[in-house]
This record gives C-alpha cells, structure tokens and sequence, in this order.
C-alpha cells in the first residue's frame, strides 16, 4: 500500500515537474518577446550608457544578442546562452547579470523569509482567534482590519511606516541595506536585521491578511463539521477540540497558501525595496527596466518565475506527502479484514 | 396560526428593508465614485498650477490636504489623481472582464484540449510575479497609458475566467440545455439565449471586484516610474515624488493621496460586495 | 436490575425550530420537532422509530445540547431527574452521555480512527479498553492506525460504535447506528447495545429499521413528522395492529414485508409545511373534524402512551 501511493505521488510529481518545464519555457519566450518589442536596441542602450566601449566589447554583445539574425534565431542563441549559465551583462550595473543576481537575491531572499514566516505566523493566529470567536466582536474587528489591509498599496503602507518609525520615531534609518561607506563584508548581521526590519514588516502587513481570512474560512468549515460536533459530544471543549482537530485540519492548507503565495510575495517585494532602497532584486529589476537594462530585466524575470513555480511546486508536495488522502486509492473494505 | 403569519410577515417587511438599503447603499457608493471622477476632470490644471508664495503649507481650511514643495494644492491634486486612478480601472477592468468572459466560456465549451491549453495559459499568466509582467508589458510598450492598460487588462483576468468557467460548465450540465441541443439549437444560439444571461451576474459582480486590483496595480506602476508620465498627477506619481520630501517633516504629501486611494479601494469592494449580494443573496448569510 | 424509580432521561414536549433565510432575504422561523415526548430508564432500550428525514437525529443533538445557534429549543428535558441545562450538558457528555453518531463524516479525516476513538485521553487504561472494545467489533489491530477514507462503511460503523462502548457513559444514543453493516455485524453491534442496557445503562436507539429494533428494543416511540405519535412497549407491535393504538403505527405495521407489506398512502409532511391539527391528519382514515383542532396532548393508554382523540 505504501509502495503505490509512493509510485503515485512520484507520477503526480513527475507530471507537474512537466509543467513546470513548459512553463518555464513559455515564460522565457513571452518574456523575450516583450523585451525586443521594446522599441530599444540593447546594443545602442550599451553603447550610450557607457563612457568608452571598446570594439570587442561592441561585438561581443551583438553576438550575445545575435542582432541581424531572423527573431526565432535570436531567441534560441540567447536560450542556449541563458541554459550554458551565460544570461549576459547588465547594462546598468556593468557586471554580468548572474553574478547580480546571486548577489541580490540573498537580499531579497532574507527579506522574503522574514516576512512570509512573520505573515504566516501572524496570519494563521488572527485567522484562528477570529475562526473560535466567530460572529463575535474580536472577529468583525480583526475581519474589518484585514479587508483593510487588502486595500492599501504596498508602497504606501511602507511609507507610512518610514513616515512613523524613520522620520518620527527615528528608530530605523532611511534607505540602504548597508550603511554607506563600509564594505560589505564589514556589515554586521545586526546592521543586516536594522536595515530588514522596516521592509519585512511592510511585506508581512500587506501578506497576512489572506493567510488570516484564508485561515479563518477553513477553520469555520472545521469547527461546523460533523466531527467537530461530535468531538464536542464527547465532552471536548473547544481548546481540546482546537488540538485535536483544528490545527490538524487548517495548518496544512495555510502552508499551501503560503507557499503559493511567492507570486504576490515577490511583487511585493518589488515595491517594498523601491520604498526602502533595499538593494535586492525589487529594486534592480524596476530600476533595469526604467534604464532598459534588457539582459538583467529579463534574467529577473526568468529567476521570479523559477521561484514562484519552486513555491507551487512545493507546496503540491507538501500536501502530496503530507495528506494522506493524496496518492490513495480507496480500497476496498473487504481487503483489509472485513 | 396569528404567530405564524406575524413571524411571515415580519420576515417579509425585513427582507424587504435589506435589499432596498443594499441598493441604496449601493447607488450611494456609485454615487460618491462618479462624483470624484467628474470633479477631476473639472480640475484640469488648477491641480498642476505652481504658487511658491503658498508652498509646504501644512493641512489647514484653506488647503486642507496642504501644498507641495512647489505649492501645489494638494486637495486638488489628490482629487485629480483619484480621477485618473478610476479611469485607468475602470477601462482596464472592463477589458479585463470581458476577455475573462470569453475566456472561461471558451474553456467550458470548447474541446478539452481548448480547456488545458487555457488551464496552462492561466497557470503562466500566474506564475510570473504580476508586477514583474507588467514592468515588462509596459517596457514593451513604452511605458505610458497604453502600457499600463494593456499591462493590467492582460494580467487580471484568470480568477474571474476560472469562475466563468465553472458556471458554464455547471450550466452546460443542466437539462434544458440538453434539450435545446437536441431541438437543434445551434451552439450560439444556447450561449446567446442560456449561457450568456447566466454569466451576466457573475460578470457584473467580477468587473466591479476587478476595479480594486486594478486600481491598486496602476499606482503601484505609476509609483514605480512605469504608468502615467510624471507630469500627470496620477497617485503613484504623487507619491513617488513625496519620498524626497518625507524626511523634510512633510507628511501630508504621502498620507491624504495614499488614505484617500485606500478608501476608494474600499468604496469599491463594498459596491462589488453588495451587487453580490442583490445578485446571488445565498452568499449574504454565511 | 436497577430499582431506582427515577427516569435516566425524560423529555418532556421538546420543540426545535431553525430560523432560516430564503431566497429574498426572508426569515422564518422553521420548526422541525414539536411536541416531542419520550422516557427512557435504566436498563433500558428505547428506540425511536419512523421513516428518515423525519428529524430523529435532531433528539440526539438537542439532548446533548449540540444544536446549530439559530436553533431555538424549547420544552424540558430532565436527566435523573435534574433539569439537563446548558452547563449539566456540557458537563455529562461524553462522560454520562454518549452518542453514536451516524454517519463517517463524524470522523476526522485526518485522524487516526484507534486515536479518535480512544477520544481525548491518552490513558494507558484507555488504549487497552479500545483495543478490547475493536476486538469485541471485529476490527484488527491494523484498523487503528487507519484513516477514515480507508475504511469501508461497515468498519466506520463500528468505529463509530466503539466510540460510546469505550466510555462508561449510562445513556447512550445511538442514531442510526447500523446501516452500512452486514446482518451479523448489525446483530452483533446491537446485542452490545443489548448488554449495555442489562448492565443497567439507558439506550435511545434511533432507527428507520424497525425490525432490528423489535429485536433489541423494550420500548418503542414511533416518530412522525417531528413528533412522538405513540410509545409503547415491544410486545405490542408483535402481538399486531390491535395491541397498537396510533393510526400510523398501525399503518407502520401494515407496512412491514413480514405483515401485509402495504405501503402507507401518501407523503410524510414537511418542516415549514405541516397541517394544523393532528399532524397525521391528512394520511389518517380515522380522522374527523375534531382531529384538526389541534394537535392532540399525548395520553396514558393501556400501558402506553399516544397522541390521538380517537385512539381506545
Ligand atoms: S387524532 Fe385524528 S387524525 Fe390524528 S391520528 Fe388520531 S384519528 Fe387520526
């Protein structure tokens, strides 16, 4: 019986591996598309941006780009290039755009983590308080602060919060992951946390309230169930019941939800690190496009969606091993002793 | 038997009470959002004019939102920006709506290859962060109002095809259209006279949620640099270029654009929470 | 074997409404059970007989206090005599009161069956009372490390069943408990039930099979259209529609394949829909005007106890 829903769950992951591929590949092609109906020329957008461009370094990226090539050609020259490693330079930054991004994504991966595992956290609580007390008055106040907060843009709450706690308060400085001045390696993890802290609660505020919500739904349909009741007919109170069966049966599809929310995390993130000047892939990539930086524009994009579809992908598994409903056939009663 | 009949007719008049306040709720919600909308194009310049004996004016009657650095009121500006920010929604979410229409419908009535290949579609339009496809959907199209229309018309509109979807296919399953198949209705015939009516609700109700997102979206873009150009003072915009000035002790510069945007936000929600409501009043009573 | 003269559970003219909403927002008050009457003592098997969708389980969850919040409740319920209010019922079940629920849903799907029947107390003493009681029901070790969607129907019943075995609850009710069993499992489960009950506990054993509960019952209190019509001892539905002294039993009688096999004309009535009067009216050869006035008290009569103006 293990052995096949083993077999099982391996199919259903191979299926969604499958997916995924596609995905990606269709990605890169929307993304490329997009990127040359762009009405500039890299080349041209090298060649002004920078002061002096020697004649290899002119050729060097019109072969990258495989200029004067029919379009399908450039597209396959550039993805052979992408899957050799080589996802080219940065216009703006002047450093190849794997190394940017690797240096980068640590920012915002710190960043992310942070606010996911604060929004999950702070998230699954209110969903529960408000799923146990529901109708009551601590559950319309958290409901209404939570629509609330699906209303509000990112960036301004973000401002508002540089507003409170940098201009007023003082607490936390303006902009800049690291202090300026000192070379990154001298940055103490405490500088890191100091600089973390204001975009990090920002992404956790504008996140939690679909956690909570969600949470909230699911607890609902938990707490009115048929076994619940019965749980509650055999003399379970409700703490008792919440042990037993409400974390049991809302936990795994909160962490689902979370891992399926990288998408609205990254967007986020996005704006957050344009608010904050965090220097993280947000802000490189909406800088790469205002300075039409293609190479590292695209090499971000083709990284998110790696990214998102990581989380999907993720969280299929965690619900594929987890619940052991998945990847089971229902047997039949006479086979196991009836 | 008296009691039974009161409590009926209790019922009745309370009914009655609920759905009338929901459209009047409703129309007054509707109300306040074509007001703002027709105030902003009214203000035209007025918003843009530069006074520098009046500027960095905190909140007071005359300017009660206060004046920029360059005196610039800020009520006005922040009206304007509202206007635009309800245009910009509404045009990109009725775009929006009505591609997801298509969309479902044609995934629920077309073959079941038509059905994956949308499921996948949707699944890429959902894979790639949305604000990351709109910074490239408005660099494709240089940037501007084009750009940000296409932007958000082309990234809003899974959810509300996938809903789509579902009801057609619930519809499709019923008898009287199976009927009418073997009456030797034509496929457009039952969309147009079975399908069609049916989605309608649905359709009102998603458009009026899709304003939200899509109101949220363009100022994200706009705050960016992406959206509107920067002399139009679209909320993002204004927002943008209040950074510089926050550490100046100029607070209002950000809060009243950005409390005055999330409360159009809200507005409306509650309008597409209510016409659920009259449309489908199941959902009312969870 | 208990000579306590108090009844273990009286109900005495219970009535459960739901306010509901329709379809223009209208609200109504929607009355499922009325004028409910049963008795139960020690040592005991009531069953609750009628045809399903009558709201039997309801009883259940009213006695333990379990119903949904737009549940209105009213008329009285005593246990030993003590009037069972909310704080009694929330302290007796589980412990005193026990139910049998009906249905696999009343089960955690992400649980462990051994762990949820074994219920909230992790005793060593508990562990070894379950695996008696699985043995008893014919559920193997392996059961227990189950989860509900591997079960077949039978062996969820008896899980379920096991549930109430487990504790050393004096009343037990049982909805619908059988259903989904062969005949020998539901033979078996009942004469536990049996047991129980000469051991001196209470049963209410709410069923639609009323031959199964003719074989285990002491009593019983045919239910219709959310009432008790009549309770009666069991030997009188054997010695035929003479002994029996509601219309419908009667009509119930008749209706059995090992009788005339006859079904009753016409439809039970619906909740939000009843007649005035007599609720059996309609469907009632006996039925004269009087019968329409109201809905007849329930009287003494030869040992047991009906709700008819014209029952001798
Ligand atoms: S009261 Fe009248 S209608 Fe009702 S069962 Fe008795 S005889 Fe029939």
């Amino acid at each position: 019986m293990k052995r096949k829903r083993l077999i099982n769950i391996s199919k259903a992951i191979g299926k969604y591996l499958f997916r995924v591929l596609t995905l990606l590949l269709a990605t890169s092609v929307v993304a490329f598309v997009l990127a040359s109906l762009s009405p500039i020329d890299p080349v041209q957008q090298y060649v002004m941006g920078a002061g002096a461009v020697s004649m290899e370094q002119r050729e060097a990226i019109s072969e990258y780009w495989g200029l004067n090539a029919p379009p399908t050609e450039r597209y396959l020259n550039w993805l052979s290039a992408i899957l050799r490693g080589d996802m080219g330079v940065s216009i703006l930054y002047r450093q190849p755009v794997a190394y940017i991004i690797a240096d980068r994504f640590i920012n915002t991966f710190a960043l992310m983590m942070t606010s996911w595992i604060l929004s999950g956290i702070i998230g699954f609580t209110l969903g529960c308080i408000m799923g146990i007390w529901r109708g009551k008055w601590v559950d319309s106040i958290i409901k209404r602060v939570c629509l609330v907060l699906c209303s509000v843009p990112t960036f301004w709450l973000g401002l508002v919060f540089l507003l409170i706690f940098s201009v007023w308060l003082g607490w936390f400085p303006i902009g800049f992951s690291s202090p300026i001045g000192i070379a990154d390696s001298d940055v103490s993890i405490w500088q890191r946390l100091y600089h973390l802290a204001l975009p990090a609660l920002t992404l956790s505020f504008i996140s939690f309230a679909n956690v909570a919500m969600h949470t909230r739904q699911k607890l609902v349909d938990v707490l009115e169930s048929d076994y619940v009741l019965f749980a509650r007919a055999r003399g379970e109170d409700t703490w008792t019941i919440m042990k037993r069966h409400g974390f049991r049966n809302t936990l795994l599809p909160a962490i689902t939800l979370q891992f399926a929310s990288f998408a609205e995390l990254f967007g986020g993130s996005v704006l957050a690190e344009n608010v904050f000047s965090y220097p993280g892939l947000g802000s490189a990539v909406s800088a790469a496009g205002l300075n039409s930086d293609v190479p590292l524009l695209l090499g971000i994009t083709l990284f998110s969606a790696l990214f998102v579809f990581s989380g999907n992908f993720i969280a299929n598994i965690i619900y594929g091993v987890v619940d052991p409903r998945i990847g089971e056939e229902r047997p039949h009663g006479q086979a196991i002793g009836d | 038997m008296d009691k039974q009949l009161a409590i009926k007719a209790s019922g009745q008049r309370f009914g009655f009470n609920r759905r009338v306040r929901t459209v009047i709720i409703s129309i007054f919600l509707l109300g306040i959002i074509i007001g703002i909308f027709i105030a902003g194009i009214f203000i035209g310049d007025d918003a843009m004019a530069v006074d520098f004996t009046r500027k960095g004016i905190r909140p007071s009657w005359e300017y009660p939102f206060g004046t920029d650095w360059l005196g610039r009121n800020m009520l006005l500006r922040t009206v304007k920006g509202l206007s635009i920010s309800i245009m910009v929604g509404t045009v990109a979410s009725a775009v929006s709506a009505v591609l997801a229409t298509i969309i479902g419908i044609a995934a629920a009535m077309g073959s079941k290859w038509m059905d994956s290949a949308i499921g996948w579609l949707i699944d890429l339009v959902m894979g790639v962060p949305h604000l990351l496809l709109l910074i490239l959907i408005a660099f494709a199209c240089g940037r501007g109002l084009t750009g940000l229309l296409t932007g958000i018309a082309v990234t809003h509109w899974t959810g509300l095809a996938r809903l789509v979807r579902a009801e057609v296919l619930q519809i499709r399953s019923q008898q009287y259209i199976t009927i009418s198949r073997r009456l030797g209705k034509s496929t457009g015939w039952i969309l147009l006279h079975h399908i069609l009516p049916h989605v309608l609700p649905q359709f009102v109700v998603g458009l009026v949620l899709l304003f939200p997102h899509a109101i949220l979206h363009e100022s994200s873009l706009s705050f960016l640099g992406y959206g509107l150009p920067p002399e139009q003072p679209a909320i993002g915009i204004i927002l943008a270029e209040s950074m510089k000035y926050l550490t100046g002790g100029m607070w209002w510069l950000a809060f009243f654009p950005g409390i005055t945007l999330v409360l159009i936000v809200i507005l409306f929600d509650k309008l597409g929470e209510n016409l659920k409501t009259l449309l489908d009043p199941y959902s009312a009573h969870e | 074997m208990c000579h306590d003269n108090l009844p273990l559970l009286e109900v005495d003219n219970l009535s459960v409404s739901f306010r509901m909403y329709d379809k223009a927002f209208e609200q109504r008050d929607l009355k499922v059970i009325q004028d409910l009457t049963i008795t139960v003592n020690k040592g005991e098997i009531l069953a609750v007989a009628g045809s399903s969708g009558s709201g039997k389980s309801l009883l259940a969850h009213a006695v333990l206090g379990l119903l949904p919040q737009n549940a209105t409740v009213g008329g009285r319920i005593f246990y030993k005599g003590r009037p069972l209010d909310v704080e009694n019922q929330r302290k007796l079940r589980g412990s005193e009161i026990a139910l049998i629920p009906q249905s696999v849903t009343y089960l955690d799907p992400l649980m462990q069956v051994g762990k949820q029947a074994r219920g909230a107390d992790k005793s060593p003493k508990r562990l070894r009372r379950q695996r008696e009681v699985f043995q008893r029901l014919n559920l193997t070790r392996q059961t227990e490390k189950l989860y509900p969607f591997q079960l077949s129907g039978g062996m969820a019943r008896r899980v379920l069943f096991s549930t109430a075995i487990i504790t050393d609850a004096e009343l037990v009710i049982a909805d619908e408990p059988t259903p989904g069993m062969h005949l020998d499992q539901a033979l078996e489960a009942l004469s536990i039930l049996r047991e129980l009950a000469d051991k001196g506990k209470g049963i209410i054993l709410i069923t639609h099979d009323i031959d199964l509960a003719l074989q285990f019952a002491d009593k019983i209190a045919v239910f219709y259209a959310g009432t008790t019509v009549e309770e009666l001892p069991v030997a009188d539905f054997a010695k035929g529609p003479g002994a029996l002294r509601h219309p419908y039993s009667k009509a119930l009688w008749h209706a059995l394949p090992q009788n005339d096999f006859m079904p009753i004309e016409g439809f039970q009535p619906y909740a939000g829909d009843l007649p005035e009067g007599c609720l059996f009216a309609p469907r009632c050869p006996l039925k004269t005007s009087e019968c329409e006035a109201e809905n007849p008290p329930m009287r003494k009569l030869r040992g047991g106890k009906v709700r008819c103006v014209h029952a001798s």
